[in-house]
């Protein structure tokens, strides 16, 4: 059985969003999009004979949209860990090759936290297939590793930093 | 008007799932009311809204941790009360000035 594609959520990797559509201020917010493969070894448990993209995976997708606004906001300068998802709220099947937009938008900066509102949708549909509320504790890179890939990371979705300042490329790497 | 440790105490105990007649001023949030990390997170999230403010958990944290003042300077209901009255009063100074 196949494993992700190019252009397709790297689910081995862990790396849900393919790249950043939107970044905008007032209120924080990133648009990713994300293509579930059409063949992988996840669905052959998930669910044989009916493939879907597990919740889990999509709360992922809400998570690391998330990561990128706080990442985005803090100029890649801090690291966002998710610490509770609330009200996941999972409305219908996701199936192989659907291409889905995640939106996800600051709620309240804390001290060392912060919160923020996520939804998932079909692209250029307006029903939303799942939602939830999220707190990141939000702390000093552990190593410089860590800081260094998530940079790199940052390239591959489609941002541009330069110092503190981060915008969006002309178009993601993969 | 509720007072700020009413308004505290009430957040508390709905967010941190702590029977309410147990939440006294005198009360350490972590020692006496058993609230782990993540829900005083949850308080604070609900405390920073309702009053406007961004109460400094991370430095307050940070001093308790490196041993500058005890925790009760912060995590006693009464002195954590008091903090947020002096963030709530400096917010208007600085909204007024």
């Amino acid at each position: 059985m196949s494993e992700s594609q190019p252009g397709d959520m790297r689910i081995d990797r862990f790396q849900l969003v393919d790249r950043i559509e939107q970044i905008s201020t007032d209120p924080a917010t990133v648009t990713t999009v994300a293509r579930v493969p059409d063949d992988h070894s996840i669905f052959a448990g998930h669910f044989p004979g009916h493939p879907l993209l597990p919740g889990v995976l999509i709360g992922e997708l809400m998570a690391q949209t998330s990561g990128f606004v706080l990442l985005v906001k803090n100029g890649f300068g801090r690291m966002p860990f998710l610490a509770a998802m609330k009200e996941l709220n999972l409305r219908s099947f996701v199936v192989p090759g659907t291409v889905l937009e995640c939106v996800a938008r600051l709620v309240h900066e804390g001290s060392g936290y912060a919160v923020l509102d996520a939804e998932v949708r079909r692209a250029g549909e307006t029903k939303r297939v799942a939602d939830a509320r999220l707190t990141f504790r939000i702390t000093p890179f552990p190593n410089p590793t860590l800081e260094t890939e998530m940079r790199g990371r940052a390239a591959e979705v489609g941002l541009v930093l330069d110092g503190k300042a981060v915008r969006l490329g002309a178009g993601g790497m993969r | 008007m509720a007072s700020t440790f009413e308004t505290v105490a009430d957040i508390i105990a709905e967010v941190c799932d702590v029977p309410r007649d147990q939440i006294k001023p005198d009360s350490h949030v972590t020692q006496d009311l058993n609230v782990d990390s993540l829900n005083f997170l949850d308080a604070v999230f609900s405390i920073d809204q309702k009053f406007g403010i961004t109460i400094p958990l991370e430095d307050w944290t940070q001093e308790v941790n490196e041993g500058k003042v005890r925790g009760s300077k912060y995590f006693v209901l009464t002195n954590f009360c008091a903090e947020v009255d002096r963030l709530v009063a400096a917010k208007k100074t600085a909204a007024a000035g």
